[in-house]
């Protein structure tokens, strides 16, 4: 098997504030194989930004900073030689950021700069990474507008974004994010502010171009519809931890962890449409906020003593199925000790 | 652009009339007879009469007004009581002076004060941060006299480095074309006038820049830090832009605008406000011309001077607002 575009080990992300340390990403390991979708789910707060900023490099510093672990990098043309985006260079950080791993983000209305025309944030994207003339970048962010969906591309490349809605404002991020054919396209909520039938478009855009030009992407989402949708593998966190991982169709079909299986009742169902939303009472506890046990105890409606008291491991329930529960102990080996 | 420009300028007919009558009407709010009160109690009253002539203080006001307008339009600033010539000849030698040292009053306050809040936004609670900031704050409410004293004294007499009095060299002048002395310097290719004006400019450009630097500063810093927490900037981020273009090409153009405000108002300031800096630095300029038209109770001058400043400050605010709309393309008009 061929190793993974990016691999994160032990990764932690701490931030330094008024109020202490705070470990908002705790020990996160997990991998994206090139072509891959995978997802990243989990509350509000439980660090799926704070992990997808750290492999950007754009953790806001201060009071953000990757305190431990790695996050190797391997480009298309020799997979086995690894690069750590923790220890690489800012410079080799900037040559890497935009046109091998690219980002869109969840806020389309301030994602882009409103004194530039959409041409020229394209452009800048392309011109940062290739050497290529302004008109051929030019013809480049019009090649990259329509493929992204956006009608009128000629004259949409001259326009400014506050001339633009929401829906095509994410497809301009998504152009930008393609416009040098990243090999790991990161997308924190892309959906989340859209209206509902402009998310279904955008999800489909992203799935069309990952079957097409075969982009992995790490798709950040509180929304297990949206996994359900276009996702291949997922990651479930709980503050600042992975709790479960493993194939769509497990996570979906047979979630382990008590925190997965409140998400997942938690999605709406066609069937029982007016029946009241089930919601996992209570909130995310503050990264750094519980010193012992299982993070997720004062929610879980399976808690026992020992949850309280001893921090539980990821076990590998096989196929690469991961769940951090005592319940499972018996059946699943310790992940990495 | 050009249709929002032409607008913008017939919107000022108003403004600028309303300004003229105001002016206008300095003269009339004195109490008692003008012509006395100009003249002074010695007078005999056949120079009062004649004074009162020469004002048309005899006419109607609307009259009075309408000839005062008819010569503005003409580019009459009327005549001085005192010397008895033109004002509108007068008046550049004057003016020239402030608008030179304005602009380099200016010119220093910007660079140095964008620079050090660009800076210290980007490196925010670093010492350099600190550094800057504790001058700013020392800076704006730096008194002005008293600097430009300590300045005379430090750069001047003790160490004899610059100049402190007037624009020149009083022995050797130089010949005069537009009375910007940096400008006529090199008309004439008198590259050594040239410096030793510039080296006039420096004590007062400083003195009468501190203020406008400091708040410029200030006012840089906080409007970069709201860009740079941004999610645009961000995104700029995120294509692997390099930190130049970051900072300066996305993040000041999104923070200009509040500083390009603070320009404006200090600009306008400036010009009408360096009666202080150019008594204290004996500046040939616009403050000192009206300063002492008070004195001499020259009240043409008065009008005409207060007039110009307002007028140049009505200008400038409208360059200031034909800019946001350049720089920023939501603005609408
Ligand atoms: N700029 C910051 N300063 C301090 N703490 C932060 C900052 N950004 C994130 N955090 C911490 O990291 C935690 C996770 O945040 P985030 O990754 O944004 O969550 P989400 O899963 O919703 O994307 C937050 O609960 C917060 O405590
Ligand atoms: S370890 Fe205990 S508290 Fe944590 S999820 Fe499992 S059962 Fe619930
Ligand atoms: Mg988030």
């Amino acid at each position: 098997m061929t190793k993974p575009v990016l691999e994160i080990n032990n990764l932690q992300t701490h931030f330094f504030t008024d109020r202490g340390e705070i470990p908002a990403v705790d020990d996160v390991s997990f991998s994206i194989n090139a072509g891959e979708v995978l997802g990243i789910v989990g509350e509000s707060g439980c660090g799926k930004s704070v992990t997808s900023l750290s492999v950007m490099g754009l953790v806001p510093n201060p009071p953000g900073k990757i305190v431990g672990g790695e996050i190797l990098f391997r480009r298309q043309e020799g997979r086995d030689k690894a690069e750590d985006l923790v220890k690489v260079s800012r410079k080799r950080l900037r040559a890497i950021r935009g046109d091998q791993i690219a980002m869109i983000f969840q806020e389309p209305m301030t994602s882009l700069d409103p004194l530039f025309t959409i041409g020229h944030q394209i452009i800048e994207a392309v011109r940062n990474h290739r050497k290529v003339t302004k008109k051929q970048a030019r013809a480049k962010a019009v090649e990259m507008l329509k493929l992204v969906g956006i009608p009128r591309a000629e004259e949409i490349v001259d326009e400014y974004p506050h001339q633009l809605s929401g829906g095509m404002r994410q497809r301009v991020m998504i152009a930008i994010a393609m416009s040098c054919d990243p090999e790991v396209l990161i997308a924190d909520e892309p959906t989340t502010a859209l209206d509902v039938t402009i998310q279904a478009q955008i999800l489909e855009l992203m799935k069309d171009l990952n079957r097409k030009k075969g982009t992995a992407i790490m798709m950040i989402t509180h929304d297990l519809g949206v996994v359900a949708e276009i996702c291949d593998r997922v990651v479930v966190m709980y503050a600042g931890k992975i709790v479960e991982e493993g194939d769509v169709r497990t996570i979906l079909k047979s979630p382990k962890h008590p925190y997965t299986q409140g998400l997942i009742r938690s999605l709406p169902k066609m069937s029982n449409r007016d029946s009241r939303l089930y919601s996992i009472p209570g909130n995310v506890p503050k990264p750094g906020s519980i010193k012992q046990g299982c993070r997720f105890a004062a929610r879980c409606p399976e808690v026992f003593d020992r949850c309280t008291q001893e921090n539980p491991e990821l076990l590998n329930l096989g196929e690469g199925h991961g769940c951090r529960c005592f319940l499972y102990e018996k059946e699943g080996k310790i992940v990495n000790v | 652009m050009l249709a929002y420009t032409i607008r913008r300028l017939l919107m000022l007919i108003p403004v600028l009339i309303g300004m003229s009558l105001i002016t206008f009407s300095i003269i009339h709010l004195i109490p008692g007879n003008p012509a006395r009160v100009i003249l002074g109690d010695q007078a005999t009253a056949t120079a009062v009469a004649n004074l009162e002539e020469q004002l048309g203080l005899n006419e109607p006001f609307l009259i009075q007004y309408g000839q005062y307008m008819l010569g503005l339009l003409q580019g009459d600033l009327g005549t001085s009581i005192r010397t008895n010539t033109a004002i509108s000849g007068d008046i550049w030698p004057y003016l020239a002076a402030t608008f030179e040292l304005t602009i380099f009053a200016m010119v220093f306050a910007v660079i140095v004060g964008v620079n050090a809040g660009i800076i210290s936004a980007w490196k925010q609670n670093s010492w350099f941060d600190y550094t800057a900031m504790v001058i700013a704050l020392i800076g704006v409410s730096m008194p002005i006299f008293w600097l430009g004293l300590m300045q005379q004294w430090v750069f001047a007499q003790e160490l004899g480095w610059l100049p402190a009095f007037g624009r020149e060299n009083p022995r050797n002048p130089i010949e005069s074309i537009t009375h910007f002395n940096l400008l006529d310097a090199l008309i004439h290719g008198q590259l050594d006038q040239w410096w030793t004006s510039f080296k006039h400019l420096v004590l007062p450009g400083i003195a009468l820049g501190t203020i406008p630097m400091a708040i410029i500063a200030r006012m840089t810093r906080s409007s970069m830090l709201e860009v740079l927490r941004s999610d645009y900037i961000r995104t700029i981020e995120a294509k692997g832009s390099s930190t130049l273009s970051v900072i300066y090409r996305h993040g000041f153009k999104n923070a200009v605008i509040p500083v390009l405000t603070v320009v404006g108002l200090q600009t306008g300031t400036l010009l009408g406000g360096a009666i202080l800096t150019e008594t204290i630095f004996s500046w040939p300029g616009i403050g000192r011309y009206i300063y002492e038209a008070i004195g001499n109770r020259d009240y043409p001058v008065i009008q005409s001077g207060i007039l110009v400043i307002a007028t140049m400050f009505v200008f400038i605010n409208l360059i200031v607002d034909l800019l946001y709309s350049y720089i920023d393309p939501r603005i609408k008009y």
